[in-house]
């Protein structure tokens, strides 16, 4: 099903997760990420998606007590990010990330998306300057806020903001990026504004995303993994046999081969 | 038809139960303004009762006078020099221990029983009556430490004292920050301290600053722990300038000064027989209670000034 020639970008091997308490989060994942690819991760609320997606950044080793069982390894260095001598602040270098809910910093947009280059220790203005602006070109946000750069971010629409979080994201040149329900705290013309721009940086970078919006999973993901009860029941290429499918909504797993999955993804449960 | 009128008769009972219920609004809002203004009625009478009786004293060389045997003559220079000397020191030596140790409990320290148990020695501590520190310090800064009856006593336990609130303030004002800011940071590859230097000591800035604020203006106050330590009651001289005219321009030779503090001046004039010193003890009340709320009001402007661009 899924083409061998495209090359694997990262891949998590037998992982789980347990939150401060032991309660057991993910159970065995396997599954990779293709480079410049779009993976969708779907499935109910709880069915832990999102904590998968934040062991790729270890944002789980903010809080005590979360354990990680297994490896997420990136290629081509095969470096383990979960291993205990991999600084989490190396793989964020590398992973970069986009939120549910847009949280600029209460700076102007300049510093923004220019905060993870002042992280790294860049303080030359030139070089600043042109990597603000090819990231906010990049998020197509430039044209709209060019001549307001030193205003305060928070004065941006809620869409604005969104692109500006993905402005701050892109600016470090990351190898992943992870997007956590990006559209779910926005309306409909901002959202397709962001899955647009999902499309695009395709190009650039592989995407791993979270979403409660099958058709979203079916617009822009290349391959779409539904989890349940913290275990992967299906992955498959999104849209490998479209043109067999009736409905939108099948779409996101052409033919799924378990019930579970069916069931969701045709609005049974969930 | 007659359930028609029944719904109208039920109507008029509806109507009566909202005015019984509405009545028990009346009654509490009246309880409450009342409670209120006791409270405030009775400090405005304290006020403008100062005022009136120190109202004579209210001139230029009430402040610029050292305190004489003729009340008419006396004045509060030396102590409110000397308080706000012991300020400074206060200020120097609770802020940055205060904010480093709430930022410490807040961003650093591992939670668990015992920070738990750090957290309410913290909180417990703000509650301590202001005469224990003074028997503290007494112990501590004078006989052991050595450092005198002077003004870096005197600030350093007026330090201590104000310490806890420092801490709790620091600490809430860090908590206020959302989760969602912190994460964005730290998801573009920011260590703690980054964290902590470029975001969460920035965002909270307003908050610590009015505690310290309001921390102060009680230190400003505290008349028991200074009498402990053996502030003086009379001074006719100034401690040595802080700053001099010849390099270095600064000299530390009044932190070891004896001093006194406007509330003990207050309290010396207040003990005289002679009712022409009280008129001055009431000139200071008004003058530290004026000093109070300026330092509070400039805390409230300070935070509205600098929330202004935070909203979360």
């Amino acid at each position: 099903m899924v083409t061998t020639s495209t090359p694997i970008k990262a891949e998590s091997r037998d992982l789980n997760f347990y939150y401060n308490g032991g309660h057991k989060a993910l159970k065995g994942i396997t599954m990779p990420l293709y480079e410049k690819k779009i993976t969708a991760l779907i499935g109910p609320s709880g069915c832990g998606k999102s904590t998968f997606l934040r062991c790729f950044n270890r944002m789980h080793d903010l809080y005590p007590g979360n354990r990680y069982d297994g490896q997420i390894i990136m290629h081509p260095d095969n470096t383990n990010v979960l291993a205990n001598g991999v600084d989490p602040i190396e793989v964020r270098m590398r992973i970069s990330m986009v939120f549910q809910k847009p949280n600029p910093f209460p700076k102007s947009i300049y510093e923004n998306v220019a905060y993870g280059l002042r992280v790294r220790g860049e303080n030359n203005k030139r070089v600043v300057d042109d990597k603000v602006e090819e990231a906010l070109k990049g998020a197509a946000l430039w044209d709209e806020v060019k001549n307001r750069l030193h205003d305060l971010a928070f004065n941006l629409s809620g869409g604005q903001q969104q692109r500006l979080c993905i402005a701050r994201a892109l600016a470090t040149d990351p190898e992943i990026m992870l997007f956590d329900e990006p559209t779910s705290a926005l309306d409909p013309i901002a959202t397709a504004n962001i899955e647009e721009l999902m499309s695009e940086l395709r190009n650039k970078l592989t995407i791993l995303v979270v979403t409660h919006n099958m058709q979203q999973a079916a617009r822009v993901s290349d391959y779409t993994a539904y989890m349940y009860l913290g275990e992967l029941i299906e992955y498959g290429d999104t849209r490998s046999e479209e043109h067999t499918s009736e409905l939108q909504s099948q779409d996101v797993i052409p033919r799924p081969t378990r019930k579970e999955t069916e069931d969701y993804i045709t609005g049974k449960f969930g | 038809m007659s359930n028609q009128a029944s719904v109208l008769d039920n109507l008029e009972e509806v109507r009566a139960m909202i005015r019984r219920h509405k009545f028990n609004d009346y009654v509490f809002s009246i309880i409450g303004l009342i409670a209120l203004m006791i409270g405030l009625l009775t400090l405005l009478t304290l006020f403008v009762d100062l005022v009136m009786d120190g109202y004579p004293r209210f001139t230029f060389e009430f402040l610029s006078e050292y305190p004489s045997r003729r009340a008419a003559h006396a004045g509060l220079l030396s102590a409110w020099i000397g308080s706000l000397l012991v300020m400074i020191v206060t200020f120097l030596s609770a802020v940055p221990m205060g904010v480093a140790a709430g930022l410490y409990l807040e961003e650093y320290a591992p939670k668990n029983w015992f920070s738990d148990l750090i957290e309410i020695n913290v909180t417990n501590l703000a509650g301590v009556p202001s005469i224990v520190y003074g028997l503290l310090a007494l112990g501590l800064f004078v006989y052991i430490l050595d450092l005198g009856q002077s003004i870096l006593t005197a600030g350093l336990t007026l330090g201590l004292l104000i310490l806890p609130v420092v801490i709790v303030a620091t600490r809430e004002a860090v908590r206020g920050i959302p989760v969602a800011i912190r994460e964005a940071a730290y998801a573009v590859g920011a260590t703690k301290w980054q964290v902590v230097l470029h975001h969460v000591l920035h965002y909270s800035f307003g908050g610590i600053l009015t505690g310290v604020i309001i921390g102060m203006a009680r230190a400003l106050g505290e008349t028991a722990p200074l009498i402990t330590i053996g502030a003086l009651t009379f001074i006719a001289f100034l401690p040595p300038s802080p700053i001099t005219d010849t390099p270095p321009f600064l000299n530390f030779e009044w932190l070891s000064s004896g001093f006194t503090v406007m509330p003990i001046q207050m309290f010396n004039w207040l003990s005289r027989p002679d009712h022409a010193f009280h008129m001055n003890a009431a000139a200071t009340g008004a003058l530290i209670i004026v000093v109070t709320l300026l330092m509070n009001g400039t805390a409230i402007w300070l935070r509205y000034r600098i929330r202004k661009n935070i909203k979360w």
